[in-house]
């Protein structure tokens, strides 16, 4: 039960420390905008072209602004000396890691919708009638991304080159998320749009394994 | 030594018998000729390579349960050893793929999950020049070492399912697709002599990163007087 508690004391810190400057929010929604504008000057995509590009874009988009938005994920603990304390407040570091991975999912979410809106004026794509399932897609999607990526940005924060290492360590580990949840959002927002329920059954299992991995090996990422 | 040194002739013996029975002893395959015939050399490199990464994710699991340093050694040796069979692969495939198929590369589930595997042991080897200290470089790259080939699985099956348009490409697929009985035989010797040459390299770049270490106490040792 403490696991639990412990987690949400956890997780109130981060959201705290977050909104109190909003940095990460702002500067991964401007990424992701200026990724989207970029795209769509590289490839120059008609109507019809749009529509097969832009879900793998929006998840390639997230999946590097990601890759930004974890470095400071552990790099803050670092910097200001908190994560032994943190280890000494906590029975299981499990929470530590649950509550960081919560934030980031909640962060990632959040810069999403934001940008879902500029998506679909610049890609011309009706998202409106698709929003609860697509919601989801972004849900389960983004969980994955966080939980891999909370675990690589442990890893990478204590490593040297540590703003170039964790790119590289997390995005190939995440092919199979981008894979599945472009070509599921793909579909979705398709003129014949369907569910692909196989999909969003393979992106929670990817989210499941994670997180056992993490759950099971976390405690020695944290090693002093 | 001298079991190296044994153990090395033979790798080497075997390899040379390998190729002699690829091209002399196999039969021609009907249809590709003897374009067929680098077939024993890439999937036996691929079945050997994944091997390789396989022992490198059981030295990483026993290196975070039971912190020998000798388990650090295996990772690493074996992660390497993997990553150049990886690359004649990826290398063998193509020279076969061009006159077959007509194109060097394809995005299939086969070749990219090879692809992406071969990525994901680069970032392993990249990720241990990057920390210094010997036990948190063993224990990190260990760890990521272990996610990533839980990764694999899963980046293989994404891929196919919903990436391959086609179904994936007959490359007279494993021992269950009838292959000729010479030839079977051939490509299970092949199987046997990439398995002996990685155990070889293996056991080198052990008794080579074995020595590293101890170069490196010593040296701390000399500095700390």
């Amino acid at each position: 039960m403490s696991l639990f508690s412990n987690t949400a004391i956890l997780l109130g810190k981060e959201l705290r420390t977050e909104f109190r400057s909003r940095e990460l929010l702002t500067t991964t929604a401007v990424f992701i905008l200026i990724v989207l504008v970029l795209f769509s000057f590289a490839i120059n995509p008609g109507t019809e072209e749009a529509r097969q590009f832009a879900p793998g874009l929006l998840w390639l988009a997230i999946l590097f602004a990601s890759s930004l938005m974890f470095q400071s994920c552990f790099l803050r603990e670092q910097t200001n000396d908190t994560l032994s304390s943190l280890r000494l407040a906590v029975s299981d570091p499990f929470a530590i890691f649950l509550a960081k991975l919560i934030a980031n999912t909640l962060f990632l979410l959040m810069t999403e919708l934001l940008m879902l809106p500029f998506f679909a004026i610049f890609y011309n794509i009706p998202l409106w009638s698709k929003l609860p399932v697509l919601i989801l897609v972004l849900f389960v999607g983004s969980l994955g991304i966080s939980i891999a990526g909370t675990a690589i940005s442990a890893i990478s924060a204590q490593a040297r080159m540590r703003e170039l290492l964790l790119p590289l360590l997390l995005l190939p580990l995440l092919t199979p998320v981008l894979v599945v949840s472009s070509l599921v959002t793909g579909s979705l927002l398709d003129r014949d749009p369907i569910v692909q329920w196989k999909g969003i059954g393979f992106l929670a299992v990817f989210d499941l394994i994670f997180l056992t991995a993490l759950w099971l090996f976390g405690e020695y990422l944290l090693e002093e | 030594m001298g079991k190296r040194v044994i153990l090395g002739a033979v790798a080497i013996l075997l390899v040379i018998a390998a190729a002699y029975a690829s091209f002399y002893v196999a039969p021609e395959e009907r249809t590709m000729g003897v374009l067929q015939r680098i077939f024993y050399f890439h999937v036996a490199s691929a079945w050997a390579g994944m091997d390789a990464f396989l022992l490198c994710f059981i030295a990483n699991l026993l290196y975070v349960w039971k912190r020998g340093q000798k388990y650090d050694w295996l990772g690493v040796s074996s992660a390497e050893v993997g990553l150049v069979l990886t690359t004649v692969v990826l290398i063998t495939g193509p020279i076969w793929a061009k006159p077959a198929w007509g194109i060097y590369w394809t995005w299939d589930a086969r070749l990219t999950s090879t692809f992406v595997l071969w990525l994901l042991y680069v970032s392993y080897l990249l990720l241990r020049t990057l920390i210094e200290e010997p036990e948190r470089r063993a224990l990190l790259s260990a760890l990521f070492g272990i996610f990533a080939f839980i990764d694999v699985p899963l980046v293989f099956f994404s891929i196919r399912w919903w990436r391959t348009q086609h179904p994936a490409p007959v490359i007279m697929g494993g021992p269950g697709s009838g292959l000729d009985p010479t030839m079977n035989k051939v490509f299970l010797f092949s199987v046997l002599a990439m398995h002996v040459l990685a155990a070889f390299l293996i056991v080198e770049r052990y008794m080579l990163e074995k020595m590293r270490s101890e170069v490196d106490i010593l040296r701390r040792e000399a500095e700390a007087q």
